[in-house]
């Protein structure tokens, strides 16, 4: 069952230095008790795309016309993009969709405790009374491996480590049972054993919730873990989409290929590092045609700097944009 | 002290850096009665630094690794035990150093820094920033040695002559952070303390500063401190790992070794915690419970009985003995015997 | 003809990122400056307020002390110069001699009539009473530190008129010009300003430096005393000052007091913020990088620490500066500091507060017109400054 669709979203942010482009025509869906990988390193727009989900863009963001993001919210259908006030926006913020965020202690407000914080975001979501509410919220502390859940309700942020803080914060998200769980680099800042934890704990809660994840990390060894399906995103665009294995045993884009082959990997220490040539352009140059055609080996002047490359199915369910999978390309060599 | 003999027949004449019995602990606040807590980032470290060697520290949050290389650099104080720098030329006790004697040893001993952002003065031209070592330490005389040899760093580090005009803001992060290599190389110091350098970059650009670094330690010789929390950066870089926890070293050996035999607990669940790459290698490994104690009240005896899967009594009262398993692989644990030495002797 | 347009177009382009990717901070900050409107027609606003102040004599047509008093003119109205009217167009400026009387309509005040057949021409550069550009005369207490040093004397003024007197502004009760009593008022307003600021810059840099430097028990100590000065309330202070000050003294030495004074309980706010300044640059990566080279504490004051809190303080103090303005400003309004004859913006306020002069003569109101867009143009440009510094903090608009 599709509970996330997103068609064509395009944003771009006017800033003093110009319109820079965030996000370039993605489009995506998100399935019930799937885990949709969204991967890209700096100014891939990989965050961007999550927040717009919520609405969550600072006010300079402008859609694009054709842009569309529609979700399932109790057997109707909601036009995310067409919702105006922060009223409206509740049914989404929190309601069906909740994420959690990096730096678990910029989520939580410093000087309220975590179980008010809790019962707060309940009681905006649910009809549930103060005391159901606080009831819900130890449960779910101590569904997340919180020891000693009782305490921890009436503490604060910082007197929780990192790792608990990042439960807690996952606990919090969860309460009002949404639908899609946005995590945008949630384990990036944890500490490499902790976050195998985390990781685990939130497998586990997919299957036990029904809920759809949407992950979003630069890291792709933790998608591999994690994710069944992922979409590998540069410069706004999305490259190549997949099942895990498909991208990441057989990548066909060659800028999935560069990024693998850059990584460091424990199973092969003695291979050496492949770098992508180049750097990532600065979002006021943004290269004409496909977006990595500056840093590909595979570019060809004429074709891949004049015009962007659609995604071309590989086999059932794998897509890259990449003009050298086509048909044309091996007429033109 | 400082400046006697080098020892003949040590063992360890050819290590660059020795640590021996290393505490460094830093008071928390101050209090009206009593001691104050004290946070006990390193807490009586000993290991050896091989000249010219590729030397990884790694360890998670509070394993005191980025306090060790400070240490080293003398840019955090020693509580006790010894650091000593041995190069062909100069032997320094760098707990009992004099003025003159740490004025030398400054161009011997750098840092490259973690984060490419706050490291450079937004300020400075990249020319000024590569050369103020230079100008500081009054390596060089005259302007044009100067620039001279900040160019010859800068092409090394694959910064153009036009780049140098140019101020940090202009500049990515991989750049920037071969603008902090070439910075702390242009001295030409023998012993580089890199923390963290590829920990903030892109994925696609850490393997490009790594190279970079590698090629560096090629072509100028010098002895390379590499600290991490990622373990396959290290892997790939370095020909010996050790590895930290709360404070004290748990194994150290060279690479390979290390990966291929891990022998300490905490090593081994460090492995495999790293989630793998390969989509069907999933969750079958052994995974850490609990959080990482606070350095400020660590566990007693063995620091790591409180997450340890294997823990038995002794551990909780009982240090363990850092003892030698194989050449060069050793390891601070109780149930860790010394093996492959039948290996050893069938080679 | 297409490719020649856009590689000249790509040469524009690259040479434009070249001086972004060259520019000095210093030069970021005053292209970020320019950028900001409202900031730069204040900046221009404040520039002409600061040249009319100094150049104040020679703008204005009248001594703005007693000895230039027109005593035929006594609360006259402000007098505008025109070039037309019912008898005909002139080129030369005019305007109109004015008689007074005493009238029975208005219970016997003088009440100044205009007569439009009379014209009095406006003429520029009149040679008029003398005025110097430096000019010590200090008659400090004791006879022996008195200074009398005259230099830089002319006796151009921009405008003057050849009969009676011409009145921009209006005058006062005594017959002052207002317009050259509000320029002078800048004038000194500026200096005491300036004067206040210097003092206060001075100690704050002093002490909020060696504060945030060293931390540790010398910045506990120094905040201490800091936040001991800051609880010193100005008005009640200068209540005693003004009571202890001797009547003998003269006003340039009032000046002086007053304005060091000011300085003395402005520093503590000022050296707060350099220490708060100089704790987080002195903990920047940057900074350790080049103690790890060995630098010397001040090779790193001067070339890391210094160059970058300057822009913070240019930033503060021009925040400052309106403070000390306004507060002189409000104690010379309540008699306490600057008291007429002495033109400040806050002596001439003074005389605004009664009834009778807001009912019948308006144009004393004019003054604080200027005040307000004096402070206002130092604030605008301060606030313009600090968001063209710190381009880190505020969001997009």
């Amino acid at each position: 069952m599709t509970l996330l669709t997103v068609e064509k979203l395009d944003l771009r942010f006017d800033t003093d230095e110009g319109r820079i482009t965030a996000v370039d025509d993605v489009s995506f869906t998100l399935d019930a008790g799937e885990v949709l990988g969204l991967v890209g390193e700096s100014g891939s727009g990989k965050s961007v795309t999550a927040k717009s989900l919520m609405q969550l863009n600072p006010s300079n963001a402008v859609y694009g016309s054709g842009s569309e993001i529609h979700l399932e919210v109790e057997r109707n259908v909601v036009d995310v993009l067409s919702l105006q006030s922060a009223r409206e926006l509740e049914v989404v913020r929190g309601g069906a969709v909740s994420m959690i965020f990096q730096e678990p202690m910029a989520s939580f407000a410093p000087a309220i405790t975590i179980g008010n914080q809790m019962v707060e975001q309940l009681l905006i979501h649910t009809a549930l009374s103060k005391k159901e509410a606080a009831e819900l919220s130890v449960e779910m502390l101590e569904r997340v491996g919180i020891s000693d859940a009782g305490k921890r309700f009436y503490q604060y942020a910082f007197e929780l480590s990192g790792g608990m803080r990042q439960r807690a914060m996952i606990a919090m998200a969860l309460s009002t049972k949404p639908k899609v769980l946005i995590a945008d680099e949630p384990t990036t800042a944890l500490d490499v054993t902790i976050q195998a934890q985390v990781l685990d704990l939130m497998k586990d809660l997919v299957v036990e919730f029904g809920m759809a994840i949407l992950f979003i990390t630069h890291d792709l060894s933790v998608i591999a873990q994690t994710a069944d399906r992922v979409a590998v995103m540069y410069l706004g665009r999305i490259l190549e989409t997949g099942t895990v294995r498909q991208v990441i045993q057989t990548p066909s884009h060659p800028y999935t290929q560069g990024l693998l082959n850059s990584l460091p990997k424990l199973a092969a220490i003695d291979e050496p590092l492949t770098p992508i040539a180049g750097d990532i352009p600065s979002p006021l140059e943004r290269p004409s045609g496909c977006v990595f055609h500056t840093r590909c080996l595979k570019a060809k002047p004429g074709v891949c700097d004049q015009s962007i490359p659609d995604l071309f199915a590989m086999d059932p369910g794998h897509t890259a944009a990449c003009f050298a999978l086509t048909q044309e390309w091996v007429g033109i060599n | 002290m400082g400046g006697h003999q080098l020892e003949e027949n040590s063992v360890i004449e050819s290590s660059h850096i020795s640590v021996r019995n290393l505490s460094v602990h830093f008071p928390l606040g101050r209090q009206l009665f009593g001691k104050p807590p004290v946070v006990r980032a390193v807490d009586d470290v000993s290991l050896e630094i091989p000249k010219g060697s590729f030397f990884g520290l790694v360890g998670e949050s509070g394993s005191g690794k980025t306090t060790l290389g400070r240490a080293i650099l003398r840019a955090a104080p020693i509580t006790s035990g010894q650091i000593f720098y041995r190069d062909d030329e100069v032997e320094y006790d760098l707990g009992d150093i004099h003025k003159e004697q740490l004025k030398d040893y400054r161009p011997r001993a750098q840092l490259i820094f973690q984060d490419p952002y706050a490291a450079l003065s937004p300020r400075m031209t990249v020319r000024d920033i590569i050369a103020e070592p230079l100008e500081v330490m009054g390596i060089t005389n005259t302007r044009e040695e100067t620039d001279d040899r900040v160019r010859k760093i800068a092409s090394k580090c694959r910064l153009n002559l036009e780049h140098l005009r140019r101020f940090p803001h202009a500049f990515s992060g991989g750049q920037r952070q071969r603008i902090s290599i070439a910075r702390a190389l242009v001295c030409n110091p023998r012993f580089v303390v890199a923390d963290e350098s590829v920990a903030a970059l892109d994925v696609s650009i850490q393997a490009d500063i790594l190279n970079l670094l590698k090629s560096l330690r090629g072509d100028l010789q010098n002895t390379f401190l590499f600290i991490s929390h990622d373990l396959s950066v290290v892997a790939h870089i370095c020909d010996t790992v050790a590895v930290m926890y709360l404070g004290t070293l748990v194994e150290s050996a060279p690479t390979r070794s290390l990966f291929s035999n891990p022998s300490h607990p905490y090593t081994k669940a460090l492995l495999s915690a790293i989630p793998s790459l390969d989509p069907d290698v999933r969750g079958k490994a052994q995974k850490l419970e609990g959080e990482i104690p606070s350095p400020v009240t660590p566990p007693s005896g063995c620091k790591f009985h409180t997450r340890c899967p294997v823990v038995q009594q002794r551990c909780k009262s009982e240090i363990p003995q850092w003892r030698e398993l194989s050449t060069g692989h050793s390891a601070a644990c109780h149930f860790v015997e010394p093996q492959t030495l039948s290996q050893e002797i069938r080679d | 003809m297409d490719l020649l347009a856009r590689s000249k177009q790509k040469v524009t382009d690259q040479s434009l990122k070249e001086a972004y990717f060259t520019a000095s901070q210093t030069q970021l900050v005053r292209a970020r400056f320019k950028k900001n409107r409202a900031a730069m027609v204040a900046g221009w606003v404040l520039t002409l307020m600061i040249l009319a102040g100094f150049f104040s004599e020679f703008l204005s047509p009248y001594a703005p002390t007693m000895a230039g008093r027109d005593k035929q003119y006594e609360n006259g109205p402000p007098q505008m110069p025109k070039f037309w009217d019912e008898n005909g167009f002139s080129l030369q400026p005019f305007i109109y001699g004015t008689k007074r009387e005493r009238s029975i309509k208005t219970n016997f005040r003088w009440v100044i009539t205009v007569d439009r057949e009379d014209r009095r021409y406006v003429r520029l550069f009149v040679k008029d009473w003398k005025y110097s550009y430096i000019d010590l005369n200090w008659d400090l207490p004791g006879d022996a530190f008195d200074v009398n040093f005259k230099a830089l004397t002319f006796s151009t003024h921009l405008f003057g008129v050849d009969k009676g007197g011409i009145h921009l502004f209006g005058t006062d009760a005594s017959g002052k010009d207002i317009y050259s009593r509000t320029l002078r008022a800048i004038f000194t307003s500026l200096k005491c300003g300036a004067l206040g600021v210097f003092i206060a810059f001075v100690l704050a840099l002093i002490i909020g430096g060696i504060s945030g430097y060293y931390g540790g028990w010398i910045d506990s100590t120094l905040q201490m005393i800091t936040d001991a000065i800051r609880t010193v309330p100005p008005l009640p202070l200068f209540m005693a000052l003004a009571a202890f000050l001797p009547q003998e003294w003269s006003a340039e030495a009032v000046f002086f007091v007053i304005s060091s004074i000011l300085g003395l309980i402005g520093w503590p706010t000022l050296a707060r913020r350099i220490r708060t300044h100089l704790l987080s640059e002195r903990s920047q990566e940057y900074v350790l990088a080049a103690e790890l080279c060995g630098a010397s504490s001040s090779h790193i004051i001067r070339r890391h620490l210094l160059p970058s809190f300057t822009s913070y303080i240019i930033v503060d103090l021009m925040i400052t500066f309106p403070y000390m303005v306004r507060l002189e400003t409000a104690l010379s309004f309540i008699g306490l500091g600057l008291i007429d004859p002495v033109s400040s913006l806050g002596s001439m306020m003074q005389n605004v507060s009664k009834a009778d002069i807001l009912l019948n003569y308006q144009w004393y109101f004019i003054p604080v017109l200027f005040f307000i867009a004096f402070v206002l143009a130092f604030v605008f440009v301060g606030d313009g400054l600090r968001d063209a510094a710190d381009p880190y903090t505020d969001a997009r608009k």
